[in-house]
């Protein structure tokens, strides 16, 4: 397992890469800690008005805004992961030389954006909810097995939101200028993931058809399993729902990478 | 790059203004000149976003989507009730209205400061340093974003939608401090800006907590203050002045009560705060300015 070692390595790399930047990571906290104390109080003179919206109880909705804060870096739901880097590079020309390499394109990045994740999960995400949950009732789980459940939940997250991204990314084989693409994607990870408002809130088919997009994976769909909306064959459901989303837009990712290398070819770079 | 330090160490004793010149009459003639090479860097910037039409036009219709989203979170809401924290939903678009539009001025004239943080850390910043031209007006006009607009003119919209659906008992007075509100809530938010970008100099890679009081102002404004903690409230009010852009005045406009006791005259305070924040800005500026060294790149 040779290619499994290197990927693991470049792994570790992306969250060596972001831990260097500790002025940014505490400037982020800071300002995740403004949003999330924010926004937490516009939920609460929302559930003053209904208690039980969405199905929550106020104590969820507040930790709802918290777990929304914590990730926001992790998802990259309004971008800073590496599709910027990739479509630089496609741009310029450089990804001839990242084809050259004995790495397969997709898993390198995947691995590269894992660690980036799993830093901001550690980086910003751990103290804002500290923070969060001294100035105000948050619901925690006290079961520890519910606290992996949300862990594997936000893993299968990071894959769908690496999925989307790198579709973005690789239209710009096409496209040469991704900034359009980059913010519809932006855009509607923004409106779709749950992060302006809990999806369940959202009314009739606009909520339905919210809550199946794959930007639900990112931040509805965690929420749910740690607030305990999801346990049993409901949280098996969860658990497919973001492993279907995340295998189809890494095949169409795969699909997508294997026509725009051919394009390289043909254009010589 | 000796030759390139030695001018930049050059630029840096020289103060920006120098002590014997430093009279009212110089000093207006100095803003005078940094207001002109604003306008000509930012003229400069918008005929080069000109050349490519259609992509402009879908960059301003993508400012305009995004600062909409805002809105439409709010909309969500009050599809599921009827007031928040007491307020019906044309006094909150009057509130979003008034603070969209205020913030979407300011980052549009300023907006470009969130970026000096990179430019201090890839030595970009000691070329603005050696040109006579103030180092604040090539800060702010850097790559003049006119799409910016977009975020201006949905704040307007809801504005409209706000000052023509709400409940509110005209006087001259009123119609009067519309304009003088939101000109000064702009001013407020630019000094914000500014201070921001001084405190860059310091922590180059802090440019969130800027954003923190742009955009985590804007959003807080664009709510009604009886949702928030009273705390909360006389922070943005005593402390960071953030309440003076739109709360003070538009609940005046409103007829209602503000939820930290005040004589009702400081509604129209909002232009003698934003001076004073422009001031403190401006002091904070020259103090980081000075304080630079180059990372000698």
């Amino acid at each position: 397992m040779r290619s499994g070692r290197l990927y693991a390595l470049v792994a570790l790399n992306g969250f060596r890469r972001h831990a260097t930047y500790r002025t940014a990571t505490a400037a982020g906290i800071f300002t995740n800690t403004v949003f999330g104390v924010i926004l937490a109080y516009t939920y609460l003179a929302l559930w003053h008005q209904r208690p039980h919206l969405g199905g929550y109880d106020q104590g969820q909705a507040l930790t709802y805004v918290w777990l929304g804060q914590g990730l926001l870096m992790v998802m990259a739901t309004m971008g800073g992961g590496f599709e910027d880097e990739l479509t630089e590079r496609i741009r310029t020309g450089d990804i001839a030389i990242d084809l050259y390499r004995p790495a397969d394109l997709q898993v390198w990045w995947f691995a590269g954006d894992t660690g980036r994740a799993a830093f901001h999960l550690v980086g910003r995400g751990v103290l804002p909810m500290a923070v969060g949950s001294l100035l105000f009732d948050l619901a925690l789980p006290a079961d520890p097995v519910r606290w992996l459940a949300f862990l594997l939940a936000v893993a299968l997250g990071t894959a769908v939101s690496f999925g989307i991204r790198f579709l973005v990314a690789l239209s710009a084989f096409w496209l040469l200028d991704g900034a359009g693409v980059t913010q519809m994607a932006w855009l509607a990870g923004m409106f779709f993931s749950g992060m302006l408002l809990p999806l369940n809130v959202f009314p009739g088919t606009l909520g339905e058809v919210a809550r199946a997009l794959p930007w639900s994976a990112l931040i509805q769909v965690p929420a749910d399993v740690f607030l305990g909306e999801r346990t049993g064959r409901a949280l098996l459901g969860a658990y497919a729902f973001q492993a279907g989303w995340a295998l189809v837009l890494l095949a169409a990712g795969r699909l997508l990478q294997s026509t725009a290398t051919r394009r390289v070819v043909v254009q010589g770079g | 790059m000796a030759e390139g330090s030695a001018a930049v160490g050059a630029a840096h004793r020289a103060p920006a203004v120098p002590p014997h010149l430093d009279r009212p009459e110089r000093r207006r003639d100095l803003l005078a000149h940094g207001l002109r090479c604003y306008g000509l860097i930012a003229a400069m910037w918008i005929r080069s976003t000109l050349a490519y039409r259609a992509s402009f036009a879908m960059t301003l219709f993508g400012s305009f989507v995004a600062t909409a989203f805002d809105f439409a979170a709010i909309l969500l809401m009050f599809s599921q009730v009827d007031s928040l924290g007491g307020y019906a939903l044309p006094e909150v678009a009057l509130l979003y209205g008034t603070a969209a539009t205020a913030f979407g001025l300011a980052d549009l004239v300023m907006g470009s400061t969130e970026r000096l943080g990179r430019r201090v850390r890839d030595g970009t910043l000691d070329v603005l340093l050696v040109r006579p031209v103030p180092v604040l007006a090539q800060v702010a006009a850097d790559r003049f974003a006119l799409r910016r607009l977009g975020r201006v003119t949905q704040g307007a919209l809801v504005l409209g939608y706000g000052l023509a659906a709400a409940p509110i008992a005209w006087t001259p007075q009123k119609v009067l401090l519309l304009p003088v509100m939101l000109v000064s809530g702009a001013a407020v938010f630019s000094a914000v800006f500014v201070a921001g970008a001084a405190f860059q100099f310091v922590a180059q890679d802090a440019a969130e907590v800027q954003n923190s009081l742009t955009y985590g102002g804007t959003t807080l404004l664009q709510y009604p203050p009886t949702v928030f903690a009273k705390d909360l409230v006389r922070g943005v009010t005593f402390i960071v002045p953030l309440a003076f852009v739109n709360w003070l005045p538009a609940l005046y406009i409103l007829g209602r009560p503000y939820p930290v006791h005040l004589p009702q005259w400081v509604a129209w305070a909002p232009p003698p705060v934003a001076l004073a924040c422009c001031a403190l800005a401006g002091v904070a500026w020259r103090a980081a300015l000075r304080s630079y060294r180059s990372t000698g790149s």
